[in-house]
């Protein structure tokens, strides 16, 4: 049913990328003089539905209206010439350009090319909005807040109506965070329709109007800002608790065999992506990692593994059987080196084919790539590792052609297989896994907990970074939660809540950092 | 002194060749596209002007000169933006990788030109063009005649000062029009261009064929103007079409660069037969090859200081080589 009222409304929408459905079936309306917030995890499908609108995905399934009228955005031309505007997570802007140069690009089609007359357009939305904006200023000169300052008068310029704004105080410090929601309450004051997404609880209940909610690319429902709390929005966003039935056998006799200590890495854009982050992991236990992606989980693992440099100051090592009072620093060391200096670390990366495997090579030669530098010979021994490969397709079930078809023609799950074999080939000490079950179906994913659950009762300290909540609290004994890169607390897995969990992925507890475990 | 005006005038026509090459590159790349098809197309171009020209000159009675330029000219533009066609289609609607596409393109052009090219030559070791070449090669009329600044800079062939003129009309399509900001963004960040409601891939098909065809006046020029208007079995155009590309580079994507570029590179490039009598150094035939590496020593070192210096402006379009896909995730 058409109504005015709405500035843009979506019906039934549904998108899939090959076997993966980004979102199902939602329908979510936004009103002129609004602001929404579009809360949910990581892998919700805020950005996929939000993509849609801008014209840069185009549904499976489903209507957008705008106004009273149905619309189909075929590009994201098509979505400007509607009024929509989106300020995407990594912005859209030409590096070596100027701000105006930028803003330029934005310009109506027919518009004839006059910098003179952008200048002052863009000025007077500067103006009438409290930017400080130099707009002879190139863009890789700017920080990022500046960036985004640049993106929203981009957006502004063309004449948005509605604006959807993309986890915009990711990157920002909590003063210009405040300076964006005054812009944002200004726009709303303006009569345009605005769309922030996010996943930070006391952001959503600072500045928006009303807070609808995703989960799992379903839409779940939606509440009046001023109706809801913290608990009641994160039991919405992670659901209720699923029982799953993974065993969990109690720790035996745990030694602590890992120790990080003040550890910080600093991102390719100067800020702190981990930041004095500490824990120890302790053989014959489970240490989940839970936090929204991108919290620091990638660099905490690849700091360990030698593959990401760690900030001054920071404190890994490494404790061997039998020699527990003579740790070894792991800082400093390449993945080499810590492999040559007898240290067993195995470590199941998150981007598999690209850092755990090489696609184009089988089996085989994959199981080769931890063994070539044995030995004096310069002809690599072929015979061990085949038996290797042999070895872990019967263990492990892994369905291949044969052990030289290249690993990037199997499926996810194979895939998984065979880097997890490989790793647990190699005898560790400490295991790390990155999102170990993402993609696979439930028996693979069951047959990798089980895996892991072996190595738990050799003794071997399990490090486990997942975003199913529900795995997280069946499978660890401790879990770290990370929140913008530090550490929000150590939580015992078998007593505590999803909620508590999610609540602390989603909200920086400073001042009540507690370590129950 | 004599040798030095003759040095220069070598080296002015041959800049002009691969200034030609190197500001079609340019208008190619600056749209991400990195089309190393350039000596395939400047002899497709080459020789689409050279065999136009011919058939021109001996199938009518009275062949006028101007019909004559213009014929060449045209079939040249068209042939060599037919490859760069070839080219757009493969890498930006098929997304097949731009460099192997390239250099494939580079071998089909010059297969394609020397194998139509049998059929003119029809057993000999090479045919000509006179017409055209001495249309092609007309010395400005009254200029020329002054002196030494006559013969160093007004005695070429019209398309050595087209050439100019192109450069500095390209530099003011990329800095001060609609369409050049465009264009720049789409080599730079496809997908901001696209979120800015610019149609990339006409962009990106526009110019690859444009660039193409500028690169293929290249070839013609080499063909009907610096070779003489004859068209033989063995061609230095690759050669040519090789440091065009390494022109693109020394100019930094630049192509006021390319004017001073290019003549520097022909000056280099004859270094080997003015060094004797110039500076009194001779070079043993055995080390003539070696001496003409020259230009690509320079473009090395370019390169180095470049990224030594790590000025963004100086720096390629960033999304150069890669394909663009706007649902990639």
């Amino acid at each position: 049913m058409p109504n005015t009222q709405y500035a843009i409304r979506l019906e039934h929408i549904t998108k899939t990328f090959g076997e993966v459905t980004a979102n199902h079936d939602v329908s979510l309306e936004v009103h002129h003089g609004e602001i929404l917030s579009l809360l949910g995890e990581n892998g919700s499908g805020k950005t996929t539905l939000m993509n849609m609108i801008a014209g840069i995905y185009y549904p499976d399934e489903g209507e957008i209206y705008v106004g009273d009228e149905a619309v189909d955005i075929r590009s994201p031309r098509d979505a400007l010439r509607l009024g929509i505007g989106m300020i995407h997570q990594h912005f859209k802007l030409v590096d070596v350009f100027t701000a105006l140069e930028n803003i330029a690009l934005c310009m109506e089609p027919g518009e004839k090319f006059d910098l003179k007359k952008v200048r002052s357009k863009a000025r007077a939305i500067c103006e009438k909005y409290g930017f400080a904006l130099d707009l002879d200023q190139k863009v890789y000169e700017m920080s990022v807040s500046q960036k985004q300052t640049l993106e929203i008068v981009k957006v502004l310029f063309r004449g948005a109506d509605i604006l959807i704004l993309d986890e915009p105080t990711a990157v920002l410090t909590p003063q210009e965070t405040d300076k964006l929601f005054a812009v944002m309450r200004n726009m709303k004051a303006d009569g345009k329709a605005v769309v922030i997404i996010t996943h930070k609880l006391h952001e959503v209940l600072t500045i928006s109007d009303r807070v609808a909610i995703l989960r799992r690319g379903e839409y779940v429902g939606d509440v009046a800002t001023k109706d809801a709390n913290e608990a009641m929005l994160t039991e919405m966003m992670v659901g209720k608790k699923v029982e799953l039935d993974i065993e969990r056998p109690l720790p035996v006799n745990p030694t602590r065999r890992l120790s990080v200590h003040h550890l910080s890495v600093t991102g390719p854009e100067g800020g702190r992506v981990l930041d004095d982050v500490s824990f120890d992991a302790y053989g014959g236990e489970i240490l989940g990692i839970a936090g929204i992606s991108g919290n620091g989980q990638k660099e905490l693992l690849e700091a360990i593994a030698g593959l990401q440099r760690a900030d001054g100051g920071a404190q890994i090592q490494f404790f061997a059987p039998g020699a527990e009072d003579k740790p070894t620093s792991l800082i400093g060391k390449t993945p080499k080196d810590i492999r040559d200096a007898g240290i067993h670390l195995s470590f199941v990366p998150e981007d598999r084919l690209g850092m755990g495997l090489v696609g184009s090579m089988g089996m085989t030669d994959n199981m080769m790539l931890k063994s070539y530098g044995k030995g004096h010979s310069p002809i690599v021994d072929r015979k061990s590792p085949r038996e290797l490969a042999e070895e872990v397709r019967t263990e492990l079930g892994v369905v291949t052609p044969g052990l030289n078809t290249p690993v990037s023609q199997l499926s996810g799950g194979n895939v998984q297989k065979v880097l997890v074999g490989r790793e647990l080939a190699a005898s560790p000490i400490v295991l790390m896994t990155a999102y170990a079950v993402r993609g696979l179906d439930i028996n693979t994913s069951y047959t990798i907990y089980h895996l892991l659950n072996e190595q738990k009762k050799k003794g071997v300290a399990v490090i486990y970074v997942g975003e199913d909540l529900d795995v997280l609290l069946e499978l660890c004994d401790r879990i770290l939660v990370l929140c913008g890169g530090k550490a929000n607390g150590i939580l015992d897995a078998r007593t505590t809540t999803k909620e508590e969990v999610g609540l602390r992925m989603t909200d920086l507890q400073s001042n009540k950092k507690e370590v129950r475990a | 002194m004599s040798s030095l005006i003759a040095w220069i005038m070598r080296a002015i026509p041959f800049g002009t060749i691969i200034m030609y090459g190197a500001m079609g590159e340019t208008i190619t790349e600056k749209s991400g596209n990195l089309n190393l098809g350039v000596p395939g197309i400047m002899y497709l171009g080459g020789f689409a002007g050279f065999a136009s020209a011919y058939f021109y000159e001996n199938n009518v009675a009275n062949p006028n000169p101007v019909l004559s330029v213009i014929i060449a000219l045209v079939c040249a533009l068209v042939a060599s933006a037919l490859g760069g066609l070839i080219y757009a289609f493969l890498t930006i609607s098929l997304r097949a990788n731009q460099n192997v596409t390239g250099l494939a393109l580079t071998t089909f052009g010059m297969g394609v030109a020397n194998f139509f090219g049998v059929f003119i030559l029809d057993g000999a070791t090479y045919s000509a063009a006179p017409i055209a070449n001495k249309a092609f090669a007309a010395k400005i009329p009254v200029l020329s005649q002054m002196g030494v600044l006559g013969q160093t800079v007004f005695s070429y062939g019209f398309l050595a000062y087209a050439a100019i003129v192109l450069a500095i009309v390209l530099h003011w399509f990329f800095n001060c029009t609609r369409a050049g900001l465009n264009l720049r963004a789409v080599g730079e960040n496809p997908a901001t261009a696209d979120a800015a409601g610019i149609n990339v891939t006409k962009y990106k098909y526009l110019a690859t064929c444009i660039g193409a065809a500028i690169c293929g006046v290249g070839g013609l020029y080499y063909v009907l103007d610096y070779n003489q208007g004859i068209w033989a079995t063995t061609g230095q155009i690759e050669a040519l079409g090789w440091l065009a590309l390494a022109l693109v580079i020394f100019t930094t994507w630049k192509p006021l660069n390319a004017i001073w570029g290019a003549y520097l590179f022909g000056i280099l490039y004859w270094l080997y037969q003015f060094l004797p009598s110039l500076l009194g150094i001779t070079v043993s035939s055995a080390m003539t090859d070696l001496v003409q590496m020259v230009p690509y020593v320079v473009t090395i070192l370019v390169l180095i200081a470049v990224s030594m210096r790590r000025k963004k402006e100086d720096q390629p379009p960033a999304h150069l080589g890669l394909a663009y896909f706007r649902e990639e995730r």
